[in-house]
């Protein structure tokens, strides 16, 4: 059973983020990790290789930096990795990075591609599901539970108010939610064995895609901070006190309640 | 020549999701100002009798999909019907909720038609270019991207409770069109095995008005029936923080913040959560916060509208007892 893991690189979720003078988002002295889902993808990969025997492979897109992040996931377990690195590519939207996926990953034998449901920088939950539609195989969104046969899968996913539970055949492409199953770390002797893994790195010549013949569909016109909340007031007294005047409040001037 | 503005309606067991009468709502007013028609698109099973309650919300043109193969929501069903009848119509715009759904549909359908897609918007506004522009919370709503896109339909998937619901006129009258659902085999790939929808009297999380969520501070799994006591009185749903998920102490769907649901409630009460940036990610757009922590420091007083310091064990329930008198 081969597998592709779509894996992004984000800014830590503990990360504070800033314009730079430019007005786009500071990327400087950020500390970079795996998507938090995408590490649920990588271990869900590991598990089905484990029982099944197979490959997984990643594929990134994105620059030089990305390198640590595919590292990181070799180290975990994961077999190869490609990385698409070209300067056509700058701040490519969701159509483009599908598109050039699809076409990075048409050159490998793939029964199974795993993503994360959203990554955490852009958070649009757009690319895995793309790349299926481009690929013309089924997507499962938001999956909690993974069960692979022959050449079907049957899947448990987040649906809003419960779950649902689907089948379907492979290839698809499944996303992973929250809950799915708990990432590894990289082992000692799993950094050693990743350093000689193979990670590909390909310009768009390599994969075939002229970035004039692939135009993005959305541009983004600016980035903005937030207007900051400021605290509020601190209702003091006696906890029967302060609690009916919170109540009150809440319903006569806040009127929430 | 006008083309409409399409409102994706989602529905389930005939009932219709509050998102998607806020978008009506709002989609109303857009069309006003561009003179476009809005049309309400509904897909299941019997759904002819939702016709009235669009129209009532604002929908000049309703077109109903009905058929076997659409009574529950299948990715691929759905993309193939939507695909179809877009090309078809070419509208300007098609907007659906952020929600479960539209998650899952609105890529796949964007990529099917070759255009991009606004996801998790929380404004829009009209643009005489690109007919309409998005905002859209990035990193977990630390920053804003301000987006365009240029290829038609422009599509967007809408944060719920961002838009007001409109009074509905039940005297409004809408143009209702059949159309057949053209599904093309290889999109009938997945079968459903099961549906299992939580038994819960309580909203969900994403809709609600009113959110009472719990961090490190309940202490323990048990604790929560405090919370529940107090979600019950006001008509709110409960949510937590991750130190609350990640100790196992509720489910994961309750988690709010950048890696949880990111909610925007009139009212969000904060009860024993510190307030990690990642936390105040998924609810800092709440219209009102309210916090409830007994560290004096926590990070949460600094964005908090009305905050009290103290034992929550003690002010919860005293505040559920103060509710119960104001309901």
């Amino acid at each position: 059973m081969n597998i592709v893991v779509y894996l992004k690189q984000t800014f830590d979720t503990e990360a504070k983020i800033a314009l730079n003078s430019s007005g786009k988002i500071d990327s400087a002295g950020v500390n970079l990790v795996i998507n938090p889902y995408d590490e649920y993808a990588i271990e869900e990969a590991l598990k089905l290789k484990e029982k099944f025997g197979g490959e997984v492979t990643l594929v990134s897109i994105g620059n030089e930096r990305v390198q640590e992040a595919l590292r990181t996931a070799l180290a975990m377990g994961c077999d190869q990795a490609i990385l698409v690195n070209d300067p056509g590519l700058d701040n490519p939207d969701e159509w483009v990075k599908a598109e050039v996926l699809a076409k990075a990953v048409s050159t490998i034998s793939y029964d199974i591609i795993l993503g994360g449901r959203i990554a955490v920088d852009d958070g649009s939950s757009q690319v895995a599901v793309r790349l299926a539609d481009a690929l013309n195989i089924p997507s499962v969104t938001s999956i909690l539970k993974l069960e692979v046969e022959e050449n079907k899968a049957t899947v448990t996913r987040e649906i809003d108010g419960g779950t649902e539970i689907v089948e379907i055949s492979l290839p698809a492409v499944l996303t992973a939610q929250k809950g799915l199953n708990i990432p590894r770390y990289p082992s000692m002797m799993g950094i050693m064995k990743a350093k000689k893994k193979e990670l590909k790195v390909m310009s768009l010549a390599d994969i075939g895609i002229s970035i004039a013949e692939l135009p993005g569909k959305m541009n983004t016109l600016d980035y903005s901070l937030p207007s900051s909340r400021k605290a509020g007031i601190k209702i003091a007294g006696e906890v029967a006190d302060a609690t009916r005047e919170l109540a009150r409040i809440l319903r006569e001037e806040a009127k929430v309640i | 020549m006008a083309k409409g503005i399409w409102i994706i309606v989602e529905q389930s067991k005939l009932e219709i999701r509050k998102v998607s009468l806020e978008l009506l709502s709002q989609g109303r007013i857009i069309a006003d100002k561009t003179g476009e028609p809005l049309v309400a698109v509904i897909l299941g099973k019997d759904v002819t009798e939702l016709s009235q309650k669009v129209a009532a919300y604002g929908a000049d043109k309703v077109i109903l999909v009905d058929d076997d193969k659409l009574a529950e929501y299948t990715t691929g069903a759905y993309t193939s019907v939507l695909n179809k009848l877009i090309r078809k119509e070419e509208p300007q715009a098609v907007l659906l909720g952020n929600t479960a759904v539209g998650k899952d549909l609105a890529p796949r359908l964007a990529h099917r038609l070759a255009v991009g897609l606004a996801s998790d918007c929380t404004s829009m506004e009209i643009d005489e270019e690109s007919f309409l522009t998005f905002m859209r919370p990035i990193y977990g709503g630390k920053a804003f991207a301000h987006v365009a896109l240029n290829a038609r339909p422009v599509m967007a998937t809408i944060r719920p409770n961002i838009f007001p619901l409109a009074a509905p006129d039940d005297s409004r009258k809408a143009e209702v069109v059949n159309e057949a659902a053209v599904i093309d085999p290889a999109d009938l790939n997945v079968i459903i095995k099961e549906i299992v929808i939580a038994a819960s009297e309580r909203p969900e999380l994403i809709e609600a008005n009113i959110i009472i969520s719990g961090g490190r501070g309940m202490k323990g799994p048990e604790n929560y029936s405090i919370l529940e006591e107090c979600a019950d009185v006001i008509g709110a749903a409960v949510g937590a923080s991750r130190a609350a998920v990640d100790a196992g102490w509720i489910e994961q769907k309750f988690q709010v913040g950048q890696t949880g649901k990111t909610v925007s409630p009139t009212l969000y009460i904060a009860c024993g959560i510190s307030g990690a940036i990642q936390h105040l990610a998924g609810m800092g757009s709440s219209k009102v916060i309210i916090a409830i922590n007994k560290d004096p420091e926590a990070n949460i007083f600094n964005l908090a509208d009305y905050s009290i310091v103290g034992d929550l064990f003690e002010i919860v329930p005293l505040l559920t007892l103060e509710f119960k008198k104001l309901v």
